[in-house]
């Protein structure tokens, strides 16, 4: 279980999460939605440490994680696994490779140093690689993959950590309707069958609905929302994304205003 | 378009453009301030070498007539070229002598490229937390590139003795901080989402290094070198001339006891070496350029 207690992150002046508390049970599948600017990127960042909180603790299974050093906060990141908006692969090496850095932490440093990777471990990669359809393009550069092959080789990078939480950062925001889809098909196959708890940004109210088993709202940096998905109504969405709200709930978009919209034509 | 665009009200507008010819104008005057920053800079600098136009008159024949005793056969005859045999006579140590010196501009880059892209990565602002290890790195390639190869050399020799050695260490430690600098332009203008990427998903630092960072920089660290390895060429020619190995040895001995064919033939086989590198490696470099 993943328990956030007074969870609080400045930046200078700025508040980016504020004494955010959360539980979350093995095996969620829980969505964190807010406008831009919210805190959520702030949030997933801190679970994974790729940031420190100001104040406050997150504890994995009982363990503190937020005063890990050393050899032991490369262990939790491991067993954390992370995937980005901008997919965050090397984009001159192989895919394989690229999936292989979740092997890391598995594989005696000489050796993947050298890239003298394990037998096994390239099995494992490559098995991954071809669950999420990608097995043929293994030796290609991750650069020259489209957005939604590349989300896909960083999900399979994410699987092989054998990871015991997933955290998602807007993973489908830089993918056209179709790769999001797959991309979170994917993320909740993962959740389903290997249990892997996922906690997932989300730009989009409708992916978050029909994924989610609970969603997670924030205004401001504060936990304002916390519910399933069918309590969030569009006069709770209206509250928490003000002026946005159309914008995610997949309406078309509002009209041009008048002086404008002459001025154009 | 059949309407024209709106127009701010003049009230808004006026400051904006006012701002706007401040800023402009700021950029003038640092501009003219520059330019005149040149100007006065080579004068002074004139002044200090002593340029003198006419004493540089003066003596210019004097270079030319130089050139004249290189180029004639001292056994009397004509020109060198007319008896390359002759002109060429000591070609075969010449030429290992070359080899040499080649090998020494290889070696003295190789550890310095090793060097240098180690000290690039922990002087990095973006990859290494620790202040006082990144400015130790920053401060050590700055004293192994302010202090020129020849000095270095000079140096070896009186520790080490005469010979190819102080020269390799002299290019080396040059060449690391050389490309301690230029590397570390590229390691602070990597694109971060890969390294976090990795991080992310518990990489060690080494190991972060290795897969996000090393194959951003690997094309530009590759042309560096290369590029390196043509100056060391150069450098190594004139090492000898300290007793730091090489054609340096020879050339500088035939300076002293006016062998003036030798002299000649020396320049040229020099000469000659560096274009050949210099054209290598520019192709190699070239190559390098187009894969990033
Ligand atoms: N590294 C940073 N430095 C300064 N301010 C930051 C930094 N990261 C985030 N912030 C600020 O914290 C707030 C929350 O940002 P973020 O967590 O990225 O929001 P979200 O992911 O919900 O869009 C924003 O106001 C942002 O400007
Ligand atoms: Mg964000």
């Amino acid at each position: 279980m993943l328990v956030i207690q007074g969870l609080t992150r400045r930046f200078g002046a700025a508040t980016a999460v504020d004494n955010l508390s959360l539980e979350i049970p093995r095996g969620a599948f829980v969505g964190v939605i807010g406008r831009s600017g919210a805190g959520k990127s702030t949030l997933l960042r801190m679970i994974n440490r790729l940031q420190d909180p100001s104040e406050g603790q997150i504890l994995w299974q009982g363990q503190d994680i937020t005063t890990l050093r050393g050899a032991e906060l490369l262990a939790w990141r491991a067993r954390c696994a992370m995937v980005f908006q901008q997919f965050n692969l090397s984009p001159r090496l192989d895919v394989l490779t690229n999936v292989l850095v979740g092997r890391l932490h598995h594989v005696p440093t000489w050796r993947a140093l050298l890239r003298m990777w394990p037998q096994a471990d390239r099995a494992i990669a490559l098995s991954a690689l071809e669950q999420f359809g990608m097995g043929t393009l293994a030796a290609q550069a991750a650069g020259q993959l489209s957005g939604g092959q590349q989300q896909r080789v960083a999900l399979a990078r994410a699987l092989v950590q054998e990871p015991e939480i997933i955290l998602a950062d807007e993973p489908v925001a830089s993918l056209d309707p179709r790769n999001a889809e797959m991309v979170m098909q994917a993320l909740a196959d993962i959740n389903q069958r290997y249990g892997i708890t996922v906690l997932c940004n989300l730009h989009s109210l409708d992916l978050a609905r029909r994924y989610c088993t609970r969603l997670v709202g924030l205004a401001h940096g504060r936990l304002v929302f916390d519910d399933v998905p069918a309590a969030l109504t569009d006069a709770v969405a209206q509250s928490l994304y003000g002026i946005e709200a159309r914008d995610v709930m997949d309406s078309p978009p509002p009209a041009l205003p008048d002086g404008f919209a002459a001025a154009v034509a | 378009m059949s309407q024209a665009l709106p127009l701010l009200p003049a009230a808004q507008l006026a400051p904006l453009l006012a701002a706007y010819a401040r800023s402009r104008r700021a950029v003038f005057w640092r501009g003219l301030l520059v330019a005149a920053c040149l100007v006065a800079g080579s004068l002074a600098s004139g002044w200090m070498a002593e340029v003198d136009l006419g004493k540089f008159g003066k003596h210019i024949g004097g270079f030319f007539s130089y050139f004249d005793r290189l180029t004639r056969l001292e056994g009397g005859g004509g020109r060198v070229w007319t008896d390359p045999g002759e002109w060429f006579w000591g070609l075969r140590p010449w030429l290992v002598q070359l080899g040499d010196t080649v090998l020494m501009a290889y070696a003295g880059t190789l550890f310095g490229a090793l060097g240098g892209f180690c000290l690039a990565v922990l002087g990095a602002a973006n990859l290494v937390q620790n202040q006082p290890l990144r400015w130790g790195a920053k401060r050590l390639a700055e004293f192994c590139r302010t202090v020129p190869d020849l000095v270095f050399a000079l140096l070896f020799v009186i520790a080490f003795g005469l010979g190819p050695l102080p020269g390799v260490m002299a290019l080396a430690i040059h060449s690391l901080g050389a490309l301690g600098k230029q590397n570390s332009e590229l390691v602070e203008n990597i694109d971060m989402k890969p390294v976090e990427g990795a991080i992310a998903a518990g990489a060690s630092w080494v190991a972060m290094v290795r897969f996000a960072v090393l194959p951003q920089i690997l094309p530009g660290f590759l042309s560096y070198s290369l590029l390196r390895f043509e100056i060391n060429v150069r450098g190594a020619a004139v090492l000898g001339f300290v007793g730091a190995g090489g054609i340096g040895q020879d050339l500088i001995e035939a300076v002293r006891k006016f062998y003036y064919n030798d002299v000649a033939a020396l320049l040229v086989l020099i000469i000659l070496t560096v274009v050949v590198i210099d054209t290598l490696t520019g192709l190699l470099r070239r190559r390098l350029l187009e894969a990033r």
